[in-house]
C-alpha cells in the first residue's frame, strides 16, 4: 500500500475497456479491519476499488476527494466507524458534515454527488464492506468515466498555450 | 503623457498598471496610499495605466521587450483582447505581478463559471427585464462594415486567473488590496528588498487565516443553525461563525487585518485560499466539519441543506483558481 498522494496521484494508462476506478479512504480502527475480515473471510467483490489506509475518517481533508478526482478517480468511497463508536471520539462527526457538505458543491461543480459515498462500517461489517464495494463500482458504471481532462477542456479552460497541465 | 520609449527616465522606476476582467476598484486602491503616492511618484514613472492617463497598446508594443520595471495587472482574464494584453505585458515588464483577487483567482467575475455561455448570453442579450432586444441581437467576433472588416476579442468559456496564461511573479491578494500592504510592497519593489520570483509566494498578506487577525471572542460553542445577516443582530464582540453567520475567516489568508469583522460583517474570503490549503472552498468544507453542533447524520444533512448557495459563498473570490475552475 503506498501512501496518499502516490496512490491518489497515480495516473493510470487508458485500458481498452474502461473500468471504473475508485479511491477508498479506509479509517484504520473500524473500515479497515472491516475490509481485512471480508478478504479473511473471502468475500467476492469487484477490483475496483484502491484502498488507502487512514488512521480516521475525520481525517480526509476535502481537499483529498477532489485531488482524487482531479487525478483520474471516476469515484471516492469514504467509509468510518459508526457514529459513537470513532477511535478518536467525534473524528467521525466531522466526516459527517463535510461529506454532505462536499456533495452539494461537487454537485454545483457539476460532477455528479453520486461519485462521492460515505457510509459507517465495522470491524466486523466485512460483508457490508464487499456489498458497499459492489454498489458503488456498479454506480459509478452507470455514471460512466469522470474523464476530467476532457470535461476541464470543454468546459473551455484548457487554451492557454501556457496553461499548467491539469492536476499539477 | 506617456513616457515614450526613447524618452530619458533619470533612473526611475518605469511601472505599469492595467485592468482586464475587474470591477476598476483595485486602480482605485493604488490611490488608496494617498499622500504617499507623491512619494511613489520621486522614484518611479508611470509608463502604462489606462485607468488614470491616455495610454495605448500600441505604445506597450513599441517599448523594446522587459522596459516595465514593474507591472501591476489587475483582473481575470474573460475574453481574448484580455489574454493578448496579458501576453504582450508579460513580454515588456521585468515584474508582473497579479494585483487584488480577480488576477489572482478569478475573483466575482469568475462566479459566472457556474454557467455555461449560452446561459449569460441568454440572461445579459435576452431574457432581462432590462433589455429591449427583440432582433435577439447578439455581439458577433466579426462585423463587415463599408469601411473594412471588424473585429471585437472573442468571449471565452470560462474567466481564467492571470497565471493560467502567463508566468507571474508575484500575487498580492484582496478585493481590493489594502492600501497599507499595498505600499509595503511597493515599498519592497522600490529597495528591492523583495522574495525570490515565484508565483506561489503572495505577498501583501500574511501566512495566517483571517481568525488570527479578527478581534472577536472564540467562546468554542458550537454552531446551532446556520443564519444569515438580515435575519439576526449578532451579539457584539462573539465570533460571528459561532453565532451561525457564514464567516470565510478560518478559510481565508490574512493580511486585511479583519476590516470586516471589525464592521460587523462576516469575512467574504477576498484574500484567498489560506498558506496551506490548496483550494478554499475544500478549506471551508473541512473547517466547518469541527464547528457545527450535529449529533446525527441526519441533523448534520439537515444543517448542510439550510446553508445558502455553498459553492458561491465558499469560492466567492477563487471559483478560477478552485478545483474545478467552476461547473459546467
Amino acid at each position: 500500500m503506498a501512501d496518499i498522494a502516490t496512490t491518489i496521484q497515480t495516473p493510470h494508462a487508458a485500458p481498452a475497456t474502461w473500468e471504473p476506478r475508485i479511491i477508498g479512504f479506509l479509517c484504520y480502527w473500524c473500515s479497515y479491519t472491516g475490509a481485512d475480515s471480508a478478504g479473511t473471510a473471502r468475500m467476492k467483490y469487484p477490483p475496483n476499488v484502491d484502498i488507502v489506509k487512514v488512521l480516521c475518517s475525520g481525517r480526509i481533508d476535502p481537499e483529498l476527494i477532489t485531488t482524487a478526482f482531479a487525478n483520474g478517480a471516476d469515484g471516492v468511497m469514504v467509509l468510518g466507524c459508526h457514529i459513537g463508536d470513532c477511535h478518536y471520539i467525534t473524528g467521525n462527526h466531522k466526516t459527517m458534515v463535510r461529506m454532505p457538505l462536499l456533495r452539494r458543491v461537487l454537485e454545483d461543480m457539476g460532477i455528479e454527488p453520486e461519485r462521492l459515498r460515505n457510509e459507517w462500517v465495522s470491524a466486523a461489517e466485512g460483508e457490508k464492506f464487499s456489498r458497499l464495494v459492489a454498489e458503488i463500482t456498479e454506480q459509478v458504471r452507470e455514471l460512466g468515466p469522470l474523464n476530467w481532462p476532457q470535461l476541464m477542456h470543454d468546459r473551455g479552460v484548457g487554451h492557454g498555450a501556457d496553461l499548467r497541465p491539469w492536476g499539477e | 503623457m506617456g513616457t515614450t520609449a526613447g524618452e530619458q527616465t533619470n533612473g526611475k522606476l518605469k511601472i505599469g498598471k492595467y485592468w482586464a476582467a475587474s470591477c476598476g476598484g483595485c486602480d482605485i486602491s493604488l490611490l488608496e496610499i494617498g499622500p504617499r503616492l507623491l512619494d511613489l511618484i520621486q522614484v518611479a514613472n508611470v509608463v502604462f495605466w489606462p485607468c488614470a492617463a491616455d495610454f495605448k497598446y500600441q505604445d506597450v508594443a513599441n517599448y523594446p521587450d522587459g522596459y516595465i520595471d514593474v507591472c501591476f495587472f489587475n483582473g481575470g482574464v474573460r475574453n481574448s483582447e484580455q489574454e493578448e494584453v496579458a501576453r504582450l505585458l508579460r513580454k515588456k515588464s521585468k515584474t508582473l505581478i497579479s494585483y487584488g483577487a480577480c488576477a489572482a483567482d478569478g475573483g466575482i467575475p469568475a462566479l459566472a463559471n457556474l454557467k455555461t455561455r449560452a446561459e449569460i448570453y441568454d440572461v445579459v442579450y435576452h431574457h432581462n427585464p432590462s433589455i429591449d432586444n427583440r432582433g435577439g441581437t447578439e455581439p458577433q467576433p466579426t462585423f463587415k462594415t463599408p469601411l473594412g472588416e471588424l473585429e471585437i476579442p472573442k468571449f471565452y468559456p470560462a474567466v481564467l486567473c492571470l497565471k493560467d496564461i502567463v508566468p507571474v511573479d508575484y500575487e498580492i491578494p484582496g478585493c481590493p488590496p489594502q492600501a497599507d500592504r499595498v505600499w509595503e510592497s511597493i515599498q519592497a519593489v522600490v529597495t528591492g528588498a523583495v522574495p525570490p520570483r515565484n508565483a506561489a509566494v503572495k505577498v501583501g498578506c500574511t501566512e495566517k487565516s483571517v481568525c488570527d487577525e479578527c478581534p472577536l471572542e472564540k467562546k468554542l460553542i458550537k454552531i446551532k443553525q446556520f443564519r444569515r445577516h438580515h435575519q439576526i443582530r449578532p451579539e457584539p464582540g462573539w465570533c460571528i461563525l459561532e453565532q451561525g453567520i457564514m464567516c470565510m475567516g478560518p478559510a481565508t489568508r490574512s493580511g486585511c487585518g479583519a476590516l470586516c469583522l471589525k464592521a460587523g460583517m462576516r469575512c467574504e474570503g477576498c484574500y484567498g485560499r489560506p498558506a496551506n490549503a490548496e483550494d478554499q472552498g475544500t478549506s471551508m468544507i473541512g473547517a466547518l466539519g469541527t464547528l457545527l453542533d450535529a449529533q446525527t447524520a441526519e441533523r448534520a444533512q439537515e444543517m448542510v441543506a439550510e446553508i445558502a448557495d455553498p459553492t458561491g459563498t465558499f469560492y466567492r473570490f477563487s471559483m478560477s483558481s478552485s478545483f474545478m475552475k467552476g461547473g459546467k
